[in-house]
């Protein structure tokens, strides 16, 4: 195995309707966290897991949204928990690719004031 | 290793009852025999036995008709029996399974081919107890649980009906479980006369979400009927549920602070959904969420600003929460906003709004959905506040004789609020504790006239229709930020003797002073934006005065002592 292919590595956690990835950039500094599917309390251990990894240490987080199919509020929590864990105020986290149903929940929470979405 | 059992051995014929005997009491059972199905079942009631070898065709009762009740003793818990059959007819098999067969062995019998079915069944046995006992477990702990919830919503109760959800104008539909839902309303009359009402959403459900519950509902009283404003209630209600939610809860809420008697609406969402505002002849205003929700952000980051909208009585104001929105019905359709506004535009008569919600909720889902709250509060200057309970254990008081001044400087009147604090010691004079609404709504009146018409010199007929009333408001925020030089004095004397007794409530600030005479003719008329409340001041109040000047007014509270 080629050394930077461990960096690489991508942990696949699979729920019933979810799946959650985790993927450092090349220089370890940016961490993309794919959540495709239901992003509810399901996804609760599995999205820890992709923020917690031991291997990396980010300075940015990016979420992409992309597959996401649905959102509730403990999916909210959960982003206000990755928030804490990337220092708070003081965290760089974007949300990509948003779909308007997305959207829609994370802008009745206002949570564009925590969070860069786009 | 292979478990000990009793088995029960029902076969007519001697010798092969006795082989059988044999070969099961040597692979260590305990065995208890029988020679016809009768017996067997006679047997099986008096000894229990864990296991059955049963013949068909025997006898005075046959196999069948004794495994039937064999299992039928045995009820839930599982005995297997295994037939003992030279029968090879499918028809014959058949029977065996119907009357509750579980297994059968065909002669001559293999021992080891005995013994691994008997074991087979045991593990079976096993299985079986397991499941059941786990099974009323989760019935016992799921009861226990019921019962806790019930006990918890009737604390709850207590703390969250303390307010007025009851009152006439106040209608909501909410689950008996929404409190584990993590959705709580909560409605007081502040003594200003104001109407608070909260709707919150907790996020998770369950416990957690009601014990948030808890100190918000506290909170929320304690500070609505000591006089606090809206404000300073959703500043502490944000910060103690920052300091006491884990990071991934928070609450989504909305908080109306309606003052019927000044016509004005204020409106703090913050990630609920979009309430209503509908005007008697049917105009719809939304509520939008403009803030995230409570206990997200601590108190110095918390954006505090309220929306002010011009209300009159017969307005209607609509809450819901996402429950709403999100609720689905049986085939996974969501209902939605769109339905929800289809609803609303539907609607010909605001009076039959909340009804025609509920019944298209009812339509879309087919039966009661749970897991939602609507309330629907009606603008009303009726409503007016409960006096406070007087203290049973009031004391006779002693003479009084005391004026105390209060001076506020810009700093304090932009970010203070003095009346909760006055009102705590003029309460202190228990003849006043039955006017306390009136004094209340006097000491507000006066405050904020000398406030934002005196110091501020706000324009009071800038609030003559819901644009200016808009203005008036934003021009307040402007000005009372960039507030350098200002006072207002306030001047509380309480003189009490055995024959009752007298507050004298003084204002006066630093503002240009108003032609009060004029003021009071003013709002003889009908606009009801821009009066300065005078008249309201001069009928709560025993007599009513004021300096030529116009900047200051006095107002008097008398009061005869009890036989």
């Amino acid at each position: 195995m080629a050394a930077n292919e461990a960096a690489v590595e991508m942990f696949r956690i699979r729920e019933c309707h979810m799946t959650i990835t985790s993927q450092p950039s090349a220089d370890g500094q940016e961490l993309t966290i794919a959540i495709s599917g239901r992003f509810d309390f399901n996804a609760h251990q599995a999205f820890r897991d992709a923020y917690q990894r031991q291997d990396v240490s980010p300075q940015r987080y990016v979420v992409n949204l992309q597959g996401t199919t649905y959102m509730d509020s403990s999916a909210l929590g959960m982003l206000l928990l990755l928030r804490d864990h990337a220092g708070g105020d003081e965290a760089d986290i974007r949300l990509l690719n948003c779909s308007p149903d997305v959207r829609k929940i994370l802008s009745v929470s206002n949570f564009e004031q925590l969070f860069v979405i786009a | 290793m292979p478990m000990r059992l009793s088995i029960l051995i029902a076969e007519d014929s001697p010798v092969d009852r006795m082989l059988l005997s044999t070969i099961v009491g040597k692979q260590g059972h305990r065995v208890l025999t029988a020679a016809d199905g009768q017996e067997a079942v006679a047997l099986f009631q008096q000894e229990r036995p864990q296991l059955v070898l049963m013949d068909a065709l025997m006898p005075v009762m046959d196999g069948f008709e004794a495994a039937r009740q064999i299992k039928r003793l045995a009820g839930d818990e599982l005995v297997p029996i295994i037939f003992l059959t030279s029968l090879s007819e499918n028809q014959a098999l058949v029977s065996c399974l119907e009357a509750g067969g579980d297994d059968f062995i065909a002669k001559p019998y293999n021992p080891i081919i005995l013994e691994a079915k008997i074991q087979a069944m045991h593990r079976l046995r096993r299985l079986q107890a397991t499941v059941l006992e786990q099974r009323d477990l989760i019935a016992r702990r799921n009861q226990q649980l019921l019962d806790e919830h019930r006990a918890a919503k009737a604390i709850f109760d207590k703390v969250a009906h303390a307010g007025c959800l009851s009152a006439p104008n106040i209608r909501y539909r909410q689950s008996p479980q929404a409190l584990f839902n993590g959705d709580l309303l909560l409605a007081a009359h502040a003594p200003a006369g104001q109407m608070f009402v909260l709707l919150g959403d907790f996020t998770g459900h369950g416990l957690p979400a009601a014990i948030g519950a808890m100190p918000l509902a506290e909170t929320f009283y304690g500070m609505a009927a000591k006089g606090y404003s809206s404000t300073d209630i959703l500043r502490e209600i944000n910060a103690k549920l920052k300091q006491i939610l884990p990071v991934e809860m928070f609450c989504c809420a909305t908080l109306l602070d309606i003052d019927a008697k000044q016509g004005t609406l204020r409106v703090w969402n913050g990630g609920l959904p979009d309430g209503y505002l509908i005007s008697a002849d049917g105009r719809r205003t939304a509520l939008v969420s403009r803030h995230l929700p409570l206990g997200v952000v601590s108190a110095e980051k918390l954006d505090d600003k309220f929306e002010h909208y011009p209300v009159a009585p017969g307005d209607r104001l609509l809450l819901l929460s996402d429950g709403v929105v999100e609720s689905r019905n049986a085939d996974d359709e969501l209902f939605g906003e769109q339905r929800l506004l289809a609803a609303l535009e539907a609607n010909r008569d605001p009076a039959t709004v909340f009804d025609e919600i509920e019944q298209a909720l009812l339509d879309f889902h087919g039966q009661p959905h749970d897991d939602l709250s609507l309330v629907e509060v009606v603008v009303s200057r009726d409503a007016l506040p409960m006096p406070p309970t007087v203290s049973a254990t009031a004391h006779r008081s002693r003479p009084m004789d005391w004026s105390i001044r209060v001076e506020l400087r810009a700093e304090s009147l932009r970010n203070g609020n003095p009346l909760p604090s006055l009102l705590q010691i003029l309460l202190q004079v228990n003849q006043l504790r039955s006017r306390a609404g009136a004094i209340y709504t006097v000491l507000g009146e006066l405050y904020s006239n000398a406030l934002e018409h005196g110091v501020l010199g706000l324009d009071s007929s800038l609030k003559c229709d819901a644009e200016g009333f808009k203005r008036y408001y934003e021009q307040r925020q402007q000005r009372l930020q960039s507030l350098v030089d200002g006072h207002v004095h306030l001047e509380l004397t309480i003189k009490t003797d055995s024959t009752g007794g007298r507050l004298r409530i003084c204002i006066d600030d630093s503002g240009a002073g108003f032609d009060v005479k004029k003021a009071l003719q003013v709002q003889l008329g009908t606009d009801r934006f821009s009066g300065r409340g005078l008249h309201l001041v001069r009928r709560l109040s025993d007599g009513f005065d004021w300096q030529s000047d116009g900047r200051g007014l006095s107002v008097e509270f008398v009061w005869q002592a009890e036989a």
